[in-house]
């Protein structure tokens, strides 16, 4: 065996200093984030109470925490995460049974496409919040109608990603699915063009829940309910209890990051195992 | 028992002015069972075309495609086919793709992977068994896809130039791989290749198409035993002949 020098003759020490290079890199950038956050809030802070000087206008950060707090022991907090949710939930999982047959449906039967294409692309263009009138008018003050309204914001998103999805899958794959004995369509999208187009499917289904969670805000606002993070957002706000509004704003910031990255990370799960890179 | 039968084949794509592109014209050409076809012809000619109408792939507008006396009227497992292009389905690991024909017939999972296994054995990589696609090479994913076109056991293997995108070793390591997985099995084959050394490496017969349209130029047995040697001054021959042939009709257009 002919030893090369790379292996044979390394610096036993050099692979630690590439570790600690890459461990400094992590701390550094940990610590940089963490000083930047501080940084502002310490000028949040300062302008707050020595430039502005009044809580209603602008709450300083200790006002801020001190309401969130407040909000924590009152008790209602996790209640309206959990009312927001079940919102979001319900929109959400009828954008997807819609979605995605609907998505399937156009990609794949051309006649479908013709048919379902103008009424779309007429329906698509109108902000979701527009819908707001007939989705009380049809639903009431209902959980219902909260989910319509996330509903009437994921469900394109997911629509459009199936299928521009379904109208690019490699047509070999179909053509192997052919000679293989996939006799009909049904089966052709079950074991093909389905499991082609789910990492694209789950990039729309990501775009969708940020527009789903836009649009429970408005919904909520609109009082469809007595509790959820929007609601309460806006009934703080007629309270004139500025430092609750900013609560309300952080938690609904966080609680969509914590819903994006529990996602991600089923998602790359799921597929990195077969496909190579960033998926959704 | 498996032989294929064209008869006066003809195959006109529609163009967006209103005319028709004549891909292949009058093709007539008996495969018997057992036998190894190579298809060459200059680029263009429609050689890919005719194994798409035999595989059931394209519907010819003249003529038709018999094997053992029954039309094709569309894909069928009975006609296997191993693509130019990566087709292995990314999703699947290598033993489900493999198995993926026996999944569409019913079979149960336990059979399936068994016989699946065979097959991945085979072509040499049952330690891959269990990798996904992106995990292999070009070779081994062409393998792959032999493998699972011989899973369903077919009675015709079709292959449109499968090797085109491998080096040249690799290419040469996998034309002696199918000569001797070829010599188990005795499909027939059809391949179409565009490199003449690989015809004449692989084939009981070359049958060389013209330019387009496309029809059977000349017919050229090679009854040499296997495996042929690359060097060989008959081998030189034949392969300038065949080169010749496809020059012939290029410059004559």
């Amino acid at each position: 065996m002919k030893n090369f020098p790379e292996r044979s003759g390394r610096n036993p020490s050099s692979g630690r200093d590439r570790r600690n290079r890459i461990m400094n890199r992590k701390t550094q950038k940990r610590t940089l984030g963490i000083a930047a956050l501080v940084t502002v809030a310490v000028i949040w802070q300062v302008i707050a109470e020595y430039v502005v000087g009044r809580s209603f206008i602008l709450p300083s950060v200790t006002d801020v925490a001190g309401a969130f707090a407040d909000l924590l022991t009152s008790g209602t907090l996790f209640a309206d995460i959990i009312v927001s949710l079940e919102h979001f939930g319900i929109g959400l999982i009828a954008a997807l049974l819609l979605g995605v047959p609907v998505g399937i449906l156009m990609g794949w039967f051309r006649v479908a496409d013709f048919i379902l294409d103008p009424i779309i692309e007429i329906l698509r263009p109108i902000p979701p919040l527009a819908w707001i009138p007939f989705a009380i008018i049809w639903f009431g003050l209902t959980t219902q109608a909260a989910g319509f309204m996330i509903f009437i914001g994921a469900f394109f998103p997911i629509l459009t990603a199936t299928y521009s999805a379904f109208r690019t899958i490699p047509k070999v794959f179909v053509e192997a699915g052919k000679v293989l004995g996939c006799n009909t369509s049904f089966e052709l999208i079950r074991y093909v063009a389905l499991p082609a187009a789910i990492p694209a499917i789950a990039s729309g289904i990501r775009i969708a829940m940020g527009v789903g969670w836009m649009c429970l805000v408005g919904a909520e606002m609109f009082g469809v309910s007595k509790y959820g993070l929007g609601y309460q957002l806006w009934h703080n706000f007629y309270l004139h209890q500025m430092p609750n509004v900013v609560v309300y704003m952080l938690i609904l910031g966080f609680t969509g990051l914590i819903i994006d990255r529990v996602f991600r990370n089923y998602v790359d799960g799921q597929l990195l195992r077969w496909h190579a890179g960033e998926v959704a | 028992m498996s032989d294929v039968s064209i008869r006066d084949l003809g195959k006109a794509f529609p163009k967006d002015d209103g005319t028709v592109t004549q891909a292949l014209a009058d093709v007539n050409l008996d495969i018997q069972d057992q036998e190894f076809i190579c298809m060459v012809g200059p680029s263009g000619c429609g050689k890919t075309t005719l194994l798409r109408i035999i595989a059931g792939l394209e519907t010819p507008t003249a003529g038709e495609v018999t094997v053992d006396g029954n039309a094709v009227i569309g894909p069928d497992p009975k006609r296997g086919m191993v693509f130019q292009e990566y087709s292995l389905f990314p999703w699947r690991r290598v033993i489900d793709n493999v198995a993926f024909g026996l999944e569409m017939k019913g079979v149960g999972k336990e059979e399936r992977r068994k016989t699946a296994d065979h097959y991945i054995d085979m072509v040499g990589l049952s330690q891959f068994r269990n990798a996904y696609p992106f995990e292999l090479s070009g070779g081994m994913r062409q393998r792959v896809a032999i493998a699972r076109a011989l899973a369903n056991d077919p009675d015709v293997l079709l292959m449109d130039e499968p090797f085109g995108a491998l080096d040249a070793q690799t290419r040469n390591r996998m034309q002696r791989e199918l000569l001797s997985l070829w010599a188990g099995t005795k499909q027939t084959i059809v391949f179409v290749t565009h490199s003449v050394d690989e015809a004449v490496y692989l084939a009981d017969r070359i049958v060389v198409l013209s330019q387009r349209p496309g029809t059977v130029r000349e017919i050229i047995s090679i009854p040499w035993s296997r495996p042929r040697d690359r060097t060989s001054a008959e081998f030189a021959e034949v392969r300038r002949r065949v080169l010749d042939m496809i020059n012939e009709t290029e410059t004559s257009q």
